[in-house]
């Protein structure tokens, strides 16, 4: 890229103002799509999607068979679909393996299904050992896996997006989808812990 | 380097997985997905700006990957939203569209602004 002009010390925030302040003067974005956007992804837009995805593979087998041969179709079945969400790879973790998602260049994430990616996804210490040394990196996050777990690690690309649809938890046969949507978190999502035992 | 916007190093900090501060893996659906205000500004930005077709979300992401690659190779405390507007800045500068000393020079004259004249966005 062409170099350009060297920053002032001028706080972010101010910055930020600015350019919104120049972008609405010169017409290239109206201050109502702007709010419209924040307010989606700020409230709307989130893991409960998600949950509601993986809550309904673990009732309804045929739906599972759909999610993980067409991620994307599934999951629009269900009304989810949106920017970041043009292909959305949905990977099936077992007893024997663990699949683990990043991105490791910037933060590429399934953004219908799970909303903006939380601050540990963006760090640069998650981005960079989750490919390092994952099994290490899990235990951090709480998740001990025996030595015979299988791990794989995932990083999405300009083109693919990773969900994990983890394993349903013991001791929840018989549930139904909203009684299990609760168990699935973010978090399980992303493949960086296993979905919640039921209390 | 000649990056733009580029964060002012502060030294190595080893990239450790932050478990307990503000980086911490959250433990409930519900944290907050803007830490200020601003973030969520500079987030809109890019989608109301991307939404109009100005351009294409590849490019934005090529920004994005290199304002990251700055930050990380810096040092100092990372933050995402700073890249993410500084990848709106570089792209919208080399399209001829914003230029990044006006922003500059707007943003001085916000700092003027007499106490008590802050605008709200949004009202």
């Amino acid at each position: 890229m062409s170099p350009v002009p060297a920053p002032s010390d001028l706080p972010v925030e101010l910055r930020t103002e600015a350019l919104e302040s120049i972008l609405v003067e010169k017409g290239l974005v109206d201050p109502a799509v702007l709010d419209k956007f924040i307010k989606t992804y700020a409230e709307d837009v989130g893991p409960l999607n998600g949950a509601k995805v993986v809550a309904k593979a673990w009732t309804d087998p045929e739906y599972k068979a759909r999610l993980l041969e067409d991620g994307t179709a599934a999951i629009a079945e269900m009304g989810f679909k949106g920017p970041q969400g043009e292909c959305i790879v949905v990977l099936e973790n077992t007893p024997t393996l663990h699949q683990l998602v990043v991105c490791t260049l910037c933060s590429c994430y399934p953004w219908p299904v799970l909303g903006l990616p939380p601050s540990w996804y963006k760090d640069p210490a998650y981005r960079s050992r989750a490919v390092r040394e994952p099994r290490a990196l899990l235990a951090e996050f709480g998740l001990d896996l025996g030595p015979d777990v299988e791990i794989r690690v995932f990083d999405s690309s300009s083109e693919v997006r990773y969900m994990v649809l983890p394993e349903r938890p013991a001791g929840t046969e018989g549930f139904s989808e909203d009684q299990l949507v609760p168990l699935v978190t973010r978090e399980a999502m992303t493949g960086v812990a296993k979905a919640k035992s039921p209390a | 380097m000649t990056g733009l916007l580029q964060p002012r190093g502060l030294g190595g900090v080893p990239p450790r997985l932050d478990v307990e501060g503000p980086a911490a893996p959250p433990r409930s659906n519900g944290e907050l997905v803007f830490a200020a205000p601003w973030e969520s500004r500079a987030f809109g930005l890019v989608m109301a700006l991307h939404d109009g077709g100005l351009f294409e979300w590849e490019a934005f992401r090529q920004e994005l990957i290199r304002a990251v690659a700055r930050a990380e190779a810096a040092g100092g405390e990372f933050s995402y939203y700073r890249c993410w507007l500084e990848a709106l800045q570089t792209l919208l500068h080399d399209a001829g569209l914003v230029d990044v000393v006006a922003v500059e020079e707007r943003a001085g004259e916000l700092t003027a602004r007499p106490a008590g004249h802050d605008h709200d966005h949004g009202h």
